[in-house]
């Protein structure tokens, strides 16, 4: 595979959104045959870099060129002509049409001028047999089927196209273990086939398991590329950070307040399939994390504590005493003095169009505010008082929250929470998609937090967040706790092995999981 | 640190559109344009009492518009519009007819009648989570029928009761039509529901992003239902303006009132899809289609003509300010 | 493989919508004085289902053109004075010698063509929201059937208006007869064309279709230009029908609001994405229906509209039914 031909090759790309530099003079060389993944921070300009390439944004300046040719795509249909095909984070199928529709929808096969509708499903039908999901019938609804399936069939969509470069934007992040196994065996498949991949992924173990080259971007910038192998992980996340990688996490009380009254307790929760018998305690003081596999009702133990589920059994309790939570407003009430931080701001923290003030007090105006009348002043001084507890980065009170960086915007919807000051603290993998930075002053809070007295539930997929910040982990799987890992306990190893539902010594049959 | 978070607070109590709202400066200007116009053809155009007797006309839009401005900031609508509009006069003038207390309870009693017809609405959205579009086009159709059903399909012969008509077309202050007062009340509690309250900034919170707004802890589904009451509540009370003003309700006295407190809500750089608009824009968006109505009559344009020129100033006026973001 | 459970599902709303269309007829047909008298002959409910055709196949165009823009996550207000404004221009054209009228039918159909074509134009390289573009297009649409006709009045050529509106072998209704064929000529090529398919992707996910590279533009531009087109087809039935042009605006908001809610009983969803012209016919119909209902009980008919809107408010109501299975409240609000 040495000296493969370089098939797509940009060079000094720049990309600005209004003031701000997504992309900064980036370079970039693709060859046949290989795996090429792209790593970097959030805002490093990853993104935009792949939008570019697939034809959804048009850069400001620079060249690309694909097979020799100088290239500008005017649509994404555009770049899929020229052989370039994108699997984007955001799922990009229609939720009403058939899986065989949206596998052909850009050049569905014709005849006399209409969409062939035998034809369209024997291609379907060849396609996800090669994605490997031939358990996905070709005429379901794709809003009938679960999550992991609309990623497989977002893939076949995209073998379908017949791609000379593939690019994968996090396809991977809804996969169950099995099926990102068999994307893998597909992608080395198609490597020998001769396609260019570009592979984009936060997950290290993935990058090692898959990519040939990798080239790492900062602030806009590309600031290296090598052979993947040639480096260590601390090494990577150095250069995609740009400084030292360590002291990330504060340090944890030397021992655990085991006789203080639980806040928070779950007996025998469930709901639905989703949830099974669940039952634990949380301290004061404390901070639990939740871990497992993605999506094994860890979001949904949080919801129903939330006052969000409907039909779930067993028993809550708060302050030993038992509670009836019937929706996000009996769980904020200063009887329960819960906050929960959502999954995703954009749809659930946040109001985007409105002002950072405006959402800073939305969730507690009703500590600013008589007869349902708002005290500006109070309001004001409440949030001058957050912004800089949290140093929360704004150009003013009045400008937008969609105007902040990632980072800021999930800053706002912790300290919008933090203004009620809650004694239980409810957090949906918040870290996700923001900067190391505040990934950092995110941890310290939560260990401030926790000094002050709140009990924390922490969920994220993020395995070294569980390690660095939480004094237990209840690592869940299908629904149920299927361990509890205490201080030392908490190690990688045990995570991996518990949430693979297995024995800690059978990990390395797994290489895929996680290396 | 004080001496911006002071800064912030003086810019928080300049309206918005100063800062980041062209749409409720650009239909001002357009109203000056307007007046302009106008007077190049009638020197009473500027005069006060000429002016006052258009805000008058415009205070009965204003008012119905105000209860559709509060569901558009939902990202909702309200088609029902019309026949609450109707149901509140002919309600109105009905009560009048059952003595004395009748009389006396006439207006809150049309007012009563479109809440109760707005609560239905606000339910069907709220709780039964049914498209406003439809909803409100089954109450309309719902309140035409038992309004045909109590009139037997003519207007009805029971005249406006005295406060209708002084509501409407009386004095409190000299030279001030009652009207206007009751506009002025309407818009003044509005503007204070919209930015002082808990209630305002939850109205904006749902237009923005239901989701996130319930998952602040907010009761969305009852803020929804009671700005749809609210809604019905101020057609209705339009209606018996409206007539207290004619003396009298007539069959489909609503239809005039839908499409043009629409278009004025709009107008005033309200989003369509709610969560974003000031009162001010409305109030504009109001007067501006007030006066080019009354202009258009003042030039002896045709029924025609006015409809295509009040058509392409909508549309002009959009195109202007009122377009969505470009995505790429 | 149950293959036929994938189609019911994606057939659902118009499956639905033909079952309450069936059993609204059968009841209507039934109580209907003229079977009760003359029992099931051929004329009688030749005569029956002649005149409800005839009721019914107005709201139906209507209901058709709005389809086209529904599924495209659009709407359109200005539906009933497009229909308006082309039987006012019907009533000038279609009148005279056998080519006259034929050139006739064709400009009306190409005038309101254009209007739908507009009404994209501003929708799409405009970008405004389609519901306050229609308003406003609407205004000016109901102006220029002002201008055509300030009094109701005109003619058309009576010979075309009673064979379209008569019976096909003495026992079909032309009226029938010609909705099929447009349904044939154009919602069957549509639904199956690249186009047509972009128009349901564009309806359920802009962005995705956007995406996948999916020509959304053509689609919704294609989309309305269709729905104008079948409007105009409803406002050349008008005219066959009262012989008359006539600029009426309470008829022409009605039209609008009416074809909302046949487009909902006929399982088309107002978010986009699903549902046919066929579901829409069968839920004008069964509106149409609905209405006649009390007439065959011989209830005053004063008691119409409310019936009307009481069955309306009921069956947009039982939509709500599948919230009770909402198990995680956050589903509201998707």
């Amino acid at each position: 595979m040495e000296g493969a031909a370089p098939l797509l090759q940009m060079e000094g790309v720049s990309k600005r959104y209004g003031g701000v530099r997504a992309l900064e003079k980036a370079d970039l060389t693709v060859a046949t045959g290989r795996i090429h993944a792209i790593l970097g921070e959030n805002g490093a300009g990853k993104s935009t870099l792949i939008k570019i390439v697939a034809g959804v944004v048009a850069p400001d300046e620079g060249r690309m060129t694909l097979a020799g040719q100088e290239v500008r795509f005017a649509s994404p249909a555009a770049a899929n002509q020229a052989g370039i095909v994108c699997i984007f984070q955001e799922l990009s199928l229609i939720p009403e049409l058939s899986v065989a529709d949206n596998i052909v929808i850009s050049g569905p096969p014709k005849r006399f001028g209409m969409i062939d509708r035998r034809a369209q499903r024997r291609i379907a039908e060849e396609a996800l047999a090669r994605a490997g999901a031939e358990d996905v019938h070709p005429l379901a609804l794709v809003r009938d089927l679960p999550l992991s399936r609309r990623q497989m069939v977002e893939i076949a969509k995209a073998l379908a196209r017949n791609p000379r470069i593939l690019i994968l934007d996090e396809a991977t992040s809804a996969l169950t273990a099995a099926d990102v196994t068999k994307i893998f065996a597909v992608l080395k498949r198609l490597r020998t086939e001769g396609l260019a991949l570009l592979y984009i992924s936060h997950r290290m173990h993935e990058i090692a398991e898959l990519a040939d080259e990798c080239t790492v971007f900062r602030n806009g910038r590309n600031v290296a590329t090598y052979k993947a192998g040639t480096k260590s992980d601390t090494e990577v996340v150095e250069m995609m950070i740009g400084r030292e990688y360590s002291h990330v996490f504060p340090p944890k009380p030397m021992q655990m307040p085991s006789d203080k009254p639980p806040v928070l307790e779950a007996r025998g929760l469930s709901w639905t399939d989703r949830l099974k018998d669940i039952s634990f305690k949380v301290r004061a003081g404390e901070v639990v994390g939740l871990g497992g596999l993605d999506g094994q009702g860890q979001r949904e133990l949080l919801l129903a504590f939330f006052g969000v589920l409907r039909g779930t059994s067993g028993q809550i309790l708060v302050d030993g005493k038992p509670v009836s939570i019937s929706s996000p407003a009996t769980a904020r009430s200063d009887k329960v003095g819960m906050a929960l931080i959502p999954e995703d701001r954009k749809t659930e923290g946040l109001m985007l169009a409105m002002s950072v003030r405006d959402n800073l007090s939305f969730a507690a105006l009703d500590r600013v505010s008589r007869g349902g009348i708002v005290d500006r002043a109070a309001e004001e001084k409440l949030i001058d008082e957050m912004i800089s507890l949290l140093g929360i980065r704004t150009a003013g009170t009045d400008i937008p929250v969609a105007s902040l960086s990632g980072g800021n915007q999930q800053k706002v919807v912790i300290a919008k929470w933090m203004m009620r000051q809650p004694r239980i603290i409810l957090l949906n993998d918040p870290t996700r998609g923001i900067d190391v930075g505040t990934k950092q002053e995110i941890y310290q809070l939560l260990r401030k937090l926790a000094d002050g007295g709140a009990a924390i539930l922490f969920y994220s997929t993020d395995y070294d967040e569980l390690i660095g910040c939480c004094d237990r982990v209840l690592v869940l799987y299908d629904g149920a706790i299927k361990r509890e890992l205490v201080d030392a306990e908490i190690t990688e190893r045990a995570l991996v092995a518990s949430a693979l539902n297995i024995q800690a010594g059978e990990v390395g049959i797994l290489p895929a999981m996680r290396a | 640190m004080s001496e911006t978070s002071a800064g912030n607070r003086i810019s928080g109590y300049l309206p918005a559109f100063v800062r980041r709202d062209p749409a409720v400066a650009t239909s001002f200007a357009c109203i000056l344009l307007l007046l302009l116009i106008g007077s190049l053809y009638s020197r009473n155009f500027l005069s006060l009492d000429y002016l006052l007797q258009q805000l008058k006309v415009a205070s009965f839009l204003g008012i119905i518009a105000t209860g559709m401005m509060l569901v558009i900031l939902l990202g909702q609508i309200d088609l029902s519009v019309p026949w609450v509009v109707t149901t509140g006069a002919m309600m109105a003038c009905a009560a009048a007819s059952y003595g004395p207390l009748g009389v006396a309870l006439s207006v809150p009693f049309g007012i009563l009648c479109g809440v109760a017809l707005g609560l239905l609405n606000g339910i069907g959205v709220a709780y039964l989570r049914i498209p406003s579009m439809i909803i409100t086009l089954a109450v309309n159709a719902v309140a035409q029928g038992l309004m045909v059903v109590y009139s037997g399909g003519f207007s009805p012969r029971d005249t406006a009761s005295v406060p209708m008509r002084y509501l409407a077309t009386g004095f409190l202050i000299p030279g001030v039509p009652n009207a206007v007062i009751m506009w002025a009340i309407v818009g003044g509690a509005t503007i204070f529901l919209l930015t002082r309250t808990t209630f305002g900034r939850a109205i904006y919170g749902i237009g923005n992003r239901e989701r996130a707004t319930y998952l602040s802890g907010i009761n969305t589904r009852r803020v929804v239902m009671i700005a749809f009451a609210i809604s019905g509540g101020l057609a209705a009370f339009g209606g018996v303006l409206l007539g207290g003003y004619a003396s009298k309700a007539a069959q489909a006295m609503g239809d005039a009132y839908l499409l043009p407190s629409i278009a004025a809500v709009v107008l005033g750089g309200t989003s369509i899809l709610g969560g974003r608009g000031t009162y001010l824009g409305t109030v504009a968006g109001v007067i501006l289609i007030t006066l080019l109505q009354s202009i258009l009559s003042v030039m002896q344009m045709p029924e025609a003509g006015r409809q295509v020129i009040y058509g392409l100033v909508i549309i002009g006026m959009l195109l202007l300010y009122g377009r969505e973001r470009l995505s790429r | 493989m149950k293959e036929w459970r994938f189609w019911v599902a994606e057939q659902r709303g118009t499956l639905l919508a033909l079952g309450i269309f069936v059993l609204m007829f059968a009841i209507y047909l039934f109580n209907h004085p003229a079977i009760e008298s003359q029992g099931f002959t051929t004329t009688s409910v030749s005569n029956v289902v002649n005149t409800a055709a005839n009721k019914g196949v107005l709201l139906a165009f209507i209901a058709m053109a709005q389809t086209f823009v529904v599924i495209t996550a659009g709407i359109d207000l200005s539906v009933g004075m497009v229909f308006t404004l082309t039987n006012c221009l019907a009533s000038w054209l279609v009148t005279g010698s056998p080519t006259q009228v034929a050139f006739g039918i064709v400009a009306v159909l190409a005038v309101g063509a254009l209007c739908g074509a507009v009404n994209g134009a501003i929708v799409i390289w405009g970008r405004l929201q389609p519901i306050v573009a229609t308003i406003a297009t609407g205004a000016i649409y109901y102006g220029i059937a002002l201008v055509l006709r300030p009094k109701p009045g005109g003619s058309v050529d009576e010979t075309v208006a009673d064979l379209l509106t008569g019976r096909v072998f003495g026992v079909i209704p032309a009226s029938l007869v010609t909705l099929l064929a447009v349904v044939l000529v154009i919602w069957v090529p549509f639904s199956r064309s690249v186009t047509g398919r972009a128009a349901y992707a564009t309806g359920s996910s802009e962005i995705a279709a956007y995406m996948s590279g999916v020509p959304t533009r053509r689609a919704k531009f294609v989309s309305y230009t269709l729905s104008g087109l079948l409007a105009s087809i409803g406002g050349l039935y008008l005219t066959f029908f009262t012989y008359t042009g006539e600029a009426a605006y309470a008829s022409g908001s009605a039209y609008t609001l009416f074809s909302i809610a046949a487009v909902v009983l006929g399982g088309v969803s107002l978010f986009g994405g699903t549902g046919s012209v066929i579901g829409a016919i069968f839920g004008a119909l069964a509106f149409r229906t609905i209405g006649d209902l009390l007439f065959v009980f011989d209830f005053d008919p004063l008691w119409q509209p409310l019936f009307q809107g009481v069955v309306l408010l009921l069956a947009v109501s039982l939509s709500a039914f599948s919230l009770f299975r909402v198990r995680n409240r956050l589903d509201w609000f998707a």
